[in-house]
């Protein structure tokens, strides 16, 4: 018999408190997606001399609501020759993979949910997860769009992996764990992205095409695919994929601000920037970052798929590999090598 | 008293195990991928409860985000013939059994003799005790790059080979494509490859 104080003190607080933070995590990242949509939608007009959207709300600032109450009363329509159950599966695969990785992601010196030893590992195999929701939605669909679709995401996703894998590599020689806390720490003197410059670079690109962003978007190509993967998706199971998509973008914004931004720290450790809280300057960061993913949409044509291939294999993972036996020597030479 | 590590290892082996049942039952191959990803989740599970968390997001992270995509990838792209496959079945099923039979005589065989040394149960959470009180990660870097490095370099060897033999397996050289090369693009000038010419009227060049 347990006791009732034991009940109270042991288990129900504690999965409270958890549960608690758990929505003070999601609410905040949800609000993050549905405006990330109104700023990219903004800042592209901006960069083509258009005034984006300014009907809904002061500025607009209600579009994305307006957005989303749409979709929800759209409906739900499962094709006939479809495998409903995988298909409904898939939108659900992609939106929760994209949340649960943000339970290592640590806001401040103590303010991840759980601060795993293996966190960046974590991290790496959630995102290399999210080519499962968009494979089983092209098969599921019983459409060619959506299975080439599909065929293409997996090809590109596995690709880039590889490469992002390195970088984290680079980075973890120069930290000496895989501690996502301790990987912000190592960067106190100096952030990772100017001795891992040319890195920084390859992970915002591989970002670009893991998320399967412009100008990599070959998997929903308009022209030639329709809409790719998601062809065949209405109302809130597109709205799923829609969400998964930006919050993945966030992830990766989020991954790379805490690999070479130095996370939750600020600048430079003086006064005025001591001042403001960590987490701010962390929003900063995985804000520059999305701007850089918005401004490259709106600057670059697609890549033809064969290119994008021969950027992955023949280009990022020859260098990368040089770079992390470069890293391991250099740190090797001057016997500065951490851990 | 029951605790609730050994609740989760009785959930997760007994997932593992039906998943693995259904991959080898399962009449859609695609859901028998779905299910060898279920069951890879599950192994990660278990070693995640013997404090091993490197190994299971290293197995998440190559098998579920890897390989099992390109298996998955290869049963959407094949159609399989479901009564062909039937067929199949019927005319292995007595050199299948009997080969089942033996496996299943000696998996018993070894179960009913196997011993579990008393420090099996404090070995699982630090790794080597030689190493002491690090992290599993570090441990294993330690023993990998130290004790068994000439082995691990052997097998490092051997997925190179591996890899060398499936590309060149798989190299077709065909004639006749058209194939970009970045570096003779970029090296074109204005001058060699545009002619300004003036053509009198009434003739051709």
């Amino acid at each position: 018999m347990i006791k009732a104080e034991y009940f109270w003190s042991e288990g129900f607080f504690p999965v409270l408190s958890l549960v608690g933070s758990i929505f003070l995590i999601i609410i905040p990242l949800i609000l993050a997606v549905a405006y990330l949509t109104y700023v990219e939608r903004k800042v592209i007009a901006a960069m083509q001399l258009r005034v984006g959207p300014n009907v809904v709300g002061w500025f607009g600032l209600l579009q994305p609501f307006a957005d989303g109450l749409k979709l929800l009363h759209k409906e739900t329509i499962i094709p006939t020759r479809s495998n409903p159950l995988a298909f409904l599966i898939a939108p659900v695969l992609t939106f929760g993979l994209s949340l649960s990785a943000w339970a290592v992601i640590p806001f401040g010196p103590e303010g991840a949910i759980s601060n795993i030893n293996v966190g960046i590992l974590y991290l790496f195999a959630i995102s290399s997860l999210g080519v499962y929701g968009i494979i089983i939605a092209g098969w599921a669909s019983n459409s060619k769009y959506a299975l080439l679709g599909a065929l293409r995401s997996a090809a590109q996703m596995i690709s880039y992996e590889v490469s992002i894998g390195l970088v984290i590599i680079a980075v973890l020689l120069s930290v000496g764990s895989l501690n996502l806390s301790q990987i912000v720490e190592a960067q106190k003197n100096i952030w990772f992205i100017i001795p891992h410059l040319p890195m920084a670079v390859i992970f915002m690109i591989s970002a670009l095409a893991e998320t399967n962003r412009a100008p990599f978007d070959l998997p929903e190509a308009e022209a030639e695919l329709v809409s790719g993967y998601n062809v065949e998706y209405s109302s809130m199971s597109f709205a799923l994929f829609f969400l998964g998509e930006y919050a993945n973008m966030i992830l990766m914004s989020a991954m790379g601000s805490l690999l070479f931004l130095g996370g939750w720290l600020p600048p430079f450790h003086m006064a005025p920037f001591t001042w403001v809280p960590g987490i701010v300057w962390f929003a900063l960061k995985i804000s520059l970052f999305l701007f850089v993913f918005l401004w490259v949409r709106a600057t670059f044509p697609r890549y033809r798929y064969d290119q994008l291939m021969r950027l992955g294999w023949k280009v990022f993972l020859p260098f990368s590999f040089a770079w992390v036996v470069l890293t391991a020597s250099f740190l090797l030479t001057f016997n500065i090598l951490p851990g | 008293m029951i605790n609730a590590s050994a609740v989760l290892f009785y959930i997760f082996s007994g997932v593992l195990l039906s998943a693995a049942m259904m991959v080898v039952t399962v009449r859609n191959t695609v859901y028998g991928v779905l299910f060898l990803i279920l069951a890879f989740f599950n192994a990660a599970g278990l070693f995640i409860l013997v404090h091993a968390e490197f190994l299971a997001l290293m197995l998440v992270v190559v098998y579920v985000g890897a390989v099992a995509v390109l298996f998955l990838f290869v049963v959407m792209m094949l159609n399989v013939e479901l009564s062909h496959f039937r067929e199949t079945v019927k005319s292995y099923s007595l050199i299948g059994s009997f080969v089942g039979g033996i496996l299943a005589v000696e998996l018993i065989l070894v179960m009913v003799t196997w011993n579990t040394s008393t420090e099996a149960f404090n070995l699982t959470s630090a790794p080597s005790a030689f190493y002491g009180n690090v992290s599993n990660t570090k441990a294993l870097g330690y023993l990998l790059y130290t004790h068994y490095a000439l082995i691990f370099q052997g097998a490092g060897l051997i997925l190179l080979i591996a890899m060398m033999g499936a590309i060149v397996l798989t190299l077709r050289h065909r004639e006749g494509v058209k194939k970009q090369n970045v570096a003779s693009q970029l090296a074109r000038r204005a001058k060699e490859s545009v002619e300004l010419v003036d053509i009198p009227s009434g003739s051709g060049i």
